[in-house]
């Protein structure tokens, strides 16, 4: 059990500066989730905490200690690698003892890990088996074990459900969560995807090109996303975003576009108000839109264009058109609506969220 | 395999194959043949009535005999032998740390030195041996096995140096990544990761190594002279030609026997070895 500890993170390529001052503090049994794109730096900085990368710049600290010099082997973590990095000339059961064999643990202790290990995961009957005889989900466990059964004091993970099928995905996610809940060990989690980003973190690092973007937990990053960049990695179909200009009429502030004219609700009134006669963006969550009942303050809603209808069974997404602009609404299964129809959207007051169109930082 | 028509099978792959085939181990059946056939046949001239090149009625192991017991032939195998095993020890030891220091270590000019090494592969032998006649010399080791057993690494170590480089970097980088996380250091991680997952690699260096040292003929004619230091090919040619005169039925069963090993060696690991050619580790 340990924290972890970034200072101002960095590191170079030759000419790439693939992580910049990077600032995280990890507490102690803690699931953080460094959630990204591609190429965003999030393995890099995970590499880091390894030693598997040198460090440019900065300092990174294991349980109040540097260690920055220190080699893996000395740093007591362990990895689960998004290919699994079995060792395919040993059986699972020597997969699993390596480690502690090179730490010079005596065989009946090593025998006794491995089978507490092996019956967490529920691999007992595999332990003789060579990683080429066994699945996927089964490697993956396999892998898993090689990490618990060090008792390291923090696990990190480098996508490691990446190369699962999407079911299979889904249960290992439920697994791991599981297997934190017991274990308690600190973890720092690498993955592209939100969903998992969502499902495991106790808190989620979003970055972007080699900088943090937002450090929160899950429902934090959805429901007060610091910049445009994470309103529209996070949440599955992503925020729509609306160009509008900001106008004041008679002391109230409206967003308006060719399109819509929508009355800013006073929560964010004040803080819009600097915009008045500027453009900014409107960000609104599919969810948070719905169909116009009759009742409805006329000034929250607009008219669009229904382009497709995708029906999922618990909800139905509507992709929609307000003149140029393209959005998706998810709204409830018994609503009747037929491609195109024109019909009326409104927007939930309370969960409008406005970006600067510079720096793209929430407002 | 060829789809279609039955006719397209046999003009696309039966026939071809067999002329192949045919062409491949037409000179092994010539050798096995000159060599069981008696003498008075070899020499019967062509346009005799009963001239019959491809069989033999009489088949003798009279030149099998004649090579064992007048020749030095036992000797020169054994030379042969130990010659090839110790260039292909040193050039294998010698190739597995350069390999993988190559493929994997950072450091400058690692891709500049990979390709010089390569290169040195490339000058020819029939260049070579001048300079190393005289080094030869000046260590005073003419004559003697160590002649050949230091100088065919020089083009054995840059061939294995090749061949695991390319198989070390088909091995993914996380199997040594993880065990350096495992706690081992990096030569550990090397011997007991990284080594026994090359094995197909290694072996295929090994074999290749052995096979070129065991039918290397030009630095085994230029450094060693006298009869009972020479390997198998030089032996064979220099001791069954006696001026215009060729003993071909002694000749083609020293060439038979002689490629038994490799042959023996070959059919042993040539699944490995063509898995080390082609090189690839599943997860």
């Amino acid at each position: 059990m340990a924290r972890v500890a970034m200072r101002d993170l960095n590191k170079m390529y030759d000419e790439v500066h693939a992580v910049i001052d990077v600032n995280l503090e990890i507490r102690d049994q803690e699931f953080v989730v460094l959630v990204g794109p591609s190429g965003c730096g999030k393995t890099t900085t995970l590499r880091m905490v390894a030693g598997l990368e040198s460090i440019t710049g900065g300092q990174i600290s294991i349980d109040e200690k540097v260690v920055n010099a220190l080699p893996p082997m000395d740093r007591d973590i362990a990895m689960v690698f998004q290919n699994y990095a079995l060792y395919p000339h040993m059986t699972v059961y020597d997969n699993m003892a390596f480690g502690l064999k090179m730490r010079k643990f005596d065989k009946a202790e090593i025998g006794r890990r491995v089978k507490e290990a092996a019956d967490i995961l529920g691999i007992q009957e595999l332990l003789k088996r060579k990683p080429r005889q066994l699945s996927g989900g089964q490697r993956q466990r396999v892998a898993l074990g090689r990490a618990i059964v060090r008792h390291p004091q923090v696990f990190l993970f480098d996508e490691p459900l990446s190369n699962l099928d999407a079911k299979l995905r889904v249960q290992m996610r439920v697994e791991l969560k599981k297997l934190h809940e017991r274990l308690g060990t600190t973890a720092i989690y690498v993955t592209h995807d939100q969903v998992e980003a969502m499902t495991l973190g106790d808190r989620v690092v979003v970055m972007r090109d080699g900088r943090v973007q937002q450090v929160g937990d899950p429902m934090e990053l959805y429901n007060e996303p610091a910049n445009r960049f994470v309103a529209g990695f996070i949440g599955s179909p992503a925020m729509n975003f609306a160009s509008v200009r900001v106008a004041a009429e008679n002391g109230t502030l409206w967003a308006e576009s060719e399109d819509m004219r929508i009355k800013v609700p006073p929560r964010v009134a004040q803080r819009l108000a600097r915009y008045t006669g500027k453009e900014t963006t409107l960000g609104v969550r599919p969810e948070d839109l719905r169909i116009a009942r009759d009742g409805d303050d006329r000034d929250l809603g607009f008219d669009v264009a229904i382009e497709v209808v995708e029906r999922l069974g618990s909800e139905i997404l509507l992709d929609v058109a307000a003149g140029a602009t393209t959005m998706v609404a998810s709204v409830e299964p018994t609503v009747t609506a037929k491609v195109h129809e024109t019909t009326r959207l409104v927007i939930n007051p309370e969960r409008m969220h406005f970006f600067d169109n510079e720096t793209e930082a929430a407002i | 395999m060829i789809e279609g028509a039955r006719w397209r099978r046999w003009v696309f792959f039966y026939v071809p194959v067999t002329a192949f085939v045919v062409a491949l181990l037409f000179p092994f059946y010539w050798m096995v043949i000159t060599t069981l056939r008696p003498d008075r046949e070899l020499y019967r001239p062509w346009s005799a009535a009963n001239y019959a090149p491809f069989w033999t009625a009489n088949p003798t192991l009279e030149h099998i005999r004649a090579l064992l017991t007048e020749t030095l032939f036992s000797t020169w195998m054994l030379n042969t032998m130990l010659i090839s095993l110790a260039a292909t020890a040193i050039s294998l030891f010698c190739g597995l740390l350069a390999g993988y220091a190559l493929s994997r270590l950072k450091f400058p000019y690692a891709g500049l030195l990979g390709t010089a090494i390569f290169i040195t592969y490339l000058v020819p032998q029939t260049l070579l041996f001048i300079p190393l006649a005289d080094i030869i010399r000046n260590f005073k080791l003419g004559d003697s096995p160590w002649a050949l057993i230091l100088t065919y690494p020089t083009f054995l170590i840059p061939f294995c140096t090749w061949l695991l480089m390319g198989y070390f970097k088909s091995i993914p980088k996380e199997l040594e990544e993880c065990a350096r996380i495992d706690g081992a250091p990096r030569w550990k991680a090397m011997v007991y990761i990284i080594f026994p997952v090359a094995i197909p690699g290694i072996l295929s260096a090994g074999i290749f190594a052995f096979t070129l040292s065991w039918n290397e003929f030009i630095y085994a004619l230029v450094f060693l002279s006298s009869p009972e230091q020479k390997t198998v090919p030089v032996g064979v040619t220099s001791e069954l030609v006696r001026g215009d005169v060729f003993y071909w039925g002694e000749l083609m069963a020293g060439a038979l026997l002689g490629s038994i090993p490799v042959a023996f060696v070959y059919s042993f690991f040539v699944e490995y070895y063509v898995s080390g050619i082609t090189g690839s580790v599943k997860g």
